[in-house]
C-alpha cells in the first residue's frame, strides 16, 4: 500500500508539472506530450496494472485507476488511461505491454472484432488516440470464446475523427491484419469487459476534472469582484458552488467505489457478469456522466464569459469531462443494461443487491 | 474545514455487520409475513409502532452503540447503520424509537446529568420511551436561533412558556429535547441565550394540537407550554450555550439512509410492475434510478465510516442530505413517468398507484425536514471556505 501511495503522489506531481493545462494552452506544439510520456515510462505508470511477472509495477486496478483522478485534474490529452488498461488486460492473458502509448478497445457496444488464426478483422468506430499509438490491446471473438489480442495499428486503416474535446477518436478497421500476440481471455471475462473497465477509467477521469473545476471555481468566486464585493459573498453564488461540490463529491465517490469493487471482486475470482460488479461500474458511469454535465454548467455559469475563452483552462476540463462520457458506452445504453439486469432479478432482489457492501 | 478537497473513501461494511443484516432482514420479513405492517405504505397506527418497538428492543437493536453502563452494547456505528437502513428500506414502523436512537439518546449521553441518563436511557433501549424534537416555532424554523419559547429561572428549575410547532409525534412522545430562550442574544453572538432542556411530555401544562398533513398522515403537532416546570437536572449541556452543542449531532442526523430511502418503495414497485423483460425506455429509467440510489448509498456508507472513525464530517453529511433528499423527492415523479405506458386496469397497477400517490404526497416535505436544502447549501459553502 505504501508503494502504491508513492506511485500515486509521484503521478500527481508529474501530471501537474508536465501536463499543466495553462502551459499546454500556451505551448507552440505537442512536444509536452513526448516529455510527459518519457516521465510516465520512467516512473512505470504505463505498467501500473501489469503483473510483476511481466515486469509491471503491479499496484492493482484500484490504485491504477486512482492515478487517473490526477489525469482528470489536468484534463490529460494523452492515452494514459488507455495504456494502463491495455497493460492490465494484456497482463491478465499473460501478454507483455509494449513500450509507448497503447490504445484500448473496443470503445462501444457496436464494435465487433474477430480473430481467425493470427489475423484480426473488424471495426472500432471511435478509438481514442488511435493515430498516436503504435499498438492496441483489444478483446476479440475467437471461435466460441474470447481472445485478448495485441495488434499493431500500422496494419489497420485509420480514418481520423475528432472528439468533442478536439482529440483523436479515430475510425479503425482491421481487414485480416496480423496480430503480435493473442491468448485466450481469462474465464472471468465477458464481451463487455473492455467497456466496463474503460467506463471505470472514464468515471475516475471525469471525477478528477470536476474536482479541479470546483477548486478553480472557488478561487475565481473569491477573487472576482462584482457589485463591490467578491461574488463568493452572494448567497446564490454560494449555493451554486455547493451544488457543484455535491456533483463533484458524487462523482468522486462513485468512481472510487467502482475502482475498489473492481479490484476486490476480481480478486475474489468473480466474473464480469457479477451483478454487484455491474452495479458498481455501471452506476459510476451513469452518475459521473450526469455530474460532468451539471457540474461543468455550474462552473461555467460562475466564471462568466472568461470561462469559454480559449486562454482559460476551464474549457479543457469541461470539454474533456463531456467527451469522456462518449467512450466505452453511452450512459443511456448502460442505464438500459442495468435496468434489464435489475428487472430480470425482480423487485425482491433490488434492495439486497444495493445493500451488498 | 473541507476546502475543495472532497474524499468519500469507499467503505466495505465488515462481515459482522453483514451477518447482522441477515438477522435484521429475517426479523423484518417475519413481521411482514405475520401482517404487522405493509412495506409499501407506512402506517401511523401507533399501536403497531409500539409493538414493533418492543420487538426490536428485545433483539437489542435500540441504542446498540451506547455505553454499556446505560444499557447499551458499545457496538459499532456501522452495525447501527445496517439495522437502520434495513428498517428504512422496508418502511418498518420504527417511529417510537427512531428519533431517540438516532439523536436524542446520543445527545443525552454527551450532555445530560447522570441522573437523567440513568433514568431515561434504559427506557429508550427497552423501546418504551418515545422522543420528539422541539426546534421549530411558529415564528422560527430554519432560523433556529430566533427561538422565543421561554424558560424562566424558578426555584429548583425552570418554567417554560410558549410553543413549538411541526413537532412530529409530540402527541405520542414521552420526552422532548427542545431549545428554549433563557437569555436575550448578545450583540457579539446572536446564537447566545438558548438552552437545551429535557421535557417530560406528560408534565402538567403541556398541550398538543394535531396538525393534519397533505399526505393524510397525522403526526405533526403544535405543542403549547403553559407554566411547565422543568427541574434543574433536566438541563442538557450549558445554560445559554445550546448553539455549541448542535453541530456534531447534525452529521448523524443528515447522512443516514433515511435521507434517500423515504420513497424507495416506489422504485421497488416500479421494478415489480415492469416485469422481468421491460421495454427499453422502462429499463433505461430503472437503470438510471438504481445507479443514482446506489451512488447515494455509497456516499452515505462512506460518511458512516467517517463517523465510526471519530471524525466530524459536517459538510460531507450536508452534501449527502442535499443530494439524497432532492433525489428521493423526485423519485415518485420519475417513477410515474417511467410507468406511463403500463396497463392501468389491473390489481397490480391499483397497488402501484396507491404506493405512488402516497409517496408523491410526502415528497414536498423531504427537502424541508431536518435542515432545508437552503440551510444545507449554506453549511456546504461554509465548509468550502466561502463564508
Amino acid at each position: 500500500m505504501e508503494h502504491d501511495d508513492i506511485i500515486a503522489s509521484s503521478a500527481q506531481r508529474v501530471l501537474s508539472d508536465l501536463a499543466d493545462i495553462q502551459t499546454i494552452l500556451a505551448a507552440p506544439d505537442d512536444s509536452w506530450r513526448i516529455r510527459l510520456w518519457q516521465a510516465v515510462e520512467e516512473m512505470g505508470l504505463n505498467v501500473a496494472a501489469v503483473p510483476a511477472s511481466l515486469d509491471g509495477a503491479d499496484i492493482g486496478l484500484q490504485s491504477s485507476l486512482g492515478i487517473l483522478r490526477y489525469a482528470g485534474n489536468v484534463a490529460l490529452a494523452a492515452p494514459l488511461a488507455e495504456t494502463i488498461l491495455a497493460g492490465w488486460m494484456l497482463g491478465a492473458a499473460g501478454i507483455a505491454l509494449p513500450a509507448g502509448m497503447v490504445a484500448f478497445g473496443q470503445s462501444d457496444f457496436s464494435d465487433c472484432l474477430t480473430l481467425h488464426g493470427d489475423r484480426i478483422s473488424g471495426t472500432i468506430a471511435r478509438l481514442p488516440f488511435a493515430r498516436d499509438c503504435a499498438h492496441i490491446a483489444l478483446l476479440a471473438e475467437h471461435g466460441d470464446g474470447l481472445a485478448v489480442v495485441l495488434a499493431p495499428l500500422d496494419k489497420a486503416t485509420i480514418e481520423p475523427r475528432g472528439s468533442l474535446a478536439f482529440e483523436p477518436v479515430d475510425r479503425v478497421t482491421f481487414a485480416a491484419a496480423p496480430v503480435i500476440a493473442a491468448a485466450a481471455a481469462p474465464a472471468i471475462f465477458t464481451r463487455e469487459t473492455p467497456l466496463l473497465v474503460g467506463s471505470a477509467a472514464r468515471a475516475m477521469q471525469i471525477a478528477g476534472a470536476l474536482e479541479r473545476m470546483l477548486a478553480i471555481t472557488i478561487d475565481y468566486a473569491m477573487q472576482r469582484q462584482a457589485f463591490e464585493r467578491p461574488i463568493s459573498k452572494f448567497q446564490v453564488v454560494q449555493h451554486s458552488i455547493a451544488q457543484l461540490a455535491g456533483e463533484t463529491a458524487a462523482a468522486l465517490s462513485a468512481a472510487a467505489s467502482a475502482a475498489e469493487a473492481l479490484e476486490a471482486i476480481l480478486a475474489a475470482g468473480r466474473s464480469f457478469d457479477d451483478p454487484e460488479l455491474l452495479l458498481e461500474l455501471i452506476s459510476a458511469r451513469i452518475r459521473t456522466a450526469a455530474a460532468a454535465q451539471k457540474g461543468s454548467a455550474i462552473a461555467h455559469q460562475l466564471h462568466g464569459a472568461i470561462g469559454v475563452t480559449r486562454d482559460h483552462i476551464l474549457h479543457r476540463l469541461t470539454l474533456h469531462a463531456l467527451a469522456w462520457r462518449n467512450d466505452y458506452g453511452n450512459e443511456a445504453q448502460w442505464s438500459e443494461r442495468l435496468g434489464q439486469l435489475i428487472c430480470a432479478a425482480g423487485p425482491q432482489s433490488l434492495w439486497p443487491l444495493l445493500a451488498t457492501r | 474545514m473541507l476546502g475543495s478537497r472532497l474524499e468519500f473513501t469507499p467503505l466495505r461494511l465488515p462481515e459482522s455487520a453483514q451477518r447482522l443484516r441477515a438477522e435484521v432482514r429475517a426479523f423484518i420479513q417475519a413481521e411482514i409475513d405475520a401482517g404487522l405492517f405493509n412495506p409499501d405504505i407506512p402506517t401511523d397506527d401507533w399501536e403497531i409502532h409500539r409493538q414493533f418497538a418492543r420487538k426490536v428492543a428485545a433483539r437489542g437493536w435500540i441504542g446498540m452503540t451506547w455505553p454499556k453502563k446505560y444499557g447499551g452494547q458499545e457496538r459499532s456505528y456501522l452495525d447501527r447503520y445496517v439495522v437502520n437502513e434495513e428498517m428504512m428500506a422496508a418502511n418498518a414502523p420504527n417511529s417510537v424509537y427512531f428519533t431517540a436512537d438516532r439523536q436524542s439518546g446520543p445527545t443525552l449521553i454527551k450532555y445530560a446529568s447522570e441522573r437523567m441518563k440513568a433514568e431515561v436511557l434504559p427506557k429508550i433501549i427497552a423501546g418504551e420511551a418515545c422522543f420528539c424534537i422541539g426546534m421549530s416555532e411558529p415564528d422560527s424554523g430554519s432560523d433556529l436561533f430566533a427561538a422565543k419559547c421561554r424558560a424562566t429561572r424558578v426555584d429548583g428549575g425552570w418554567k417554560v412558556n410558549g410553543s413549538k410547532i411541526w413537532t412530529t409525534n409530540a402527541h405520542h412522545a414521552d420526552y422532548m429535547i427542545g431549545l428554549f430562550r433563557t437569555s436575550p442574544p448578545t450583540k457579539e453572538n446572536r446564537r447566545h441565550g438558548l438552552t437545551s432542556l429535557l421535557i417530560d411530555m406528560k408534565a402538567p401544562g403541556i398541550t398538543c394540537h394535531l396538525i393534519h398533513q397533505m399526505s393524510g398522515l397525522r403526526d405533526f403537532n403544535q405543542v403549547l407550554f403553559d407554566d411547565v416546570f422543568v427541574s434543574d437536572d433536566h438541563l442538557i449541556g450549558e445554560v445559554d450555550g445550546a448553539w455549541k452543542q448542535a453541530t456534531t449531532e447534525l452529521a448523524y442526523e443528515r447522512s443516514g439512509p433515511e435521507r434517500f430511502l423515504e420513497t424507495f418503495a416506489t422504485l421497488r414497485n416500479l421494478v415489480g410492475l415492469a416485469g422481468s423483460e421491460p421495454d427499453g425506455r422502462t429499463a433505461e429509467a430503472v437503470g438510471r434510478l438504481v445507479a443514482e440510489i446506489h451512488s447515494l448509498r455509497r456516499m452515505s456508507v462512506s460518511v458512516a465510516g467517517m463517523l465510526e472513525a471519530g471524525r466530524e464530517p459536517v459538510s460531507e453529511a450536508a452534501i449527502v442530505k442535499d443530494l439524497g433528499t432532492i433525489w428521493e423527492q423526485e423519485l415518485p415523479h420519475r417513477v410515474r413517468q417511467a410507468a406511463a405506458y403500463f396497463r392501468r386496469d389491473s390489481e397490480n397497477y391499483d397497488h402501484f398507484e396507491r404506493v405512488l400517490n402516497f409517496h408523491s404526497r410526502i415528497a414536498p416535505k423531504l427537502t424541508i425536514q431536518g435542515g432545508t436544502t437552503e440551510i444545507l447549501r449554506g453549511v456546504i459553502a461554509r465548509g468550502l471556505g466561502l463564508r
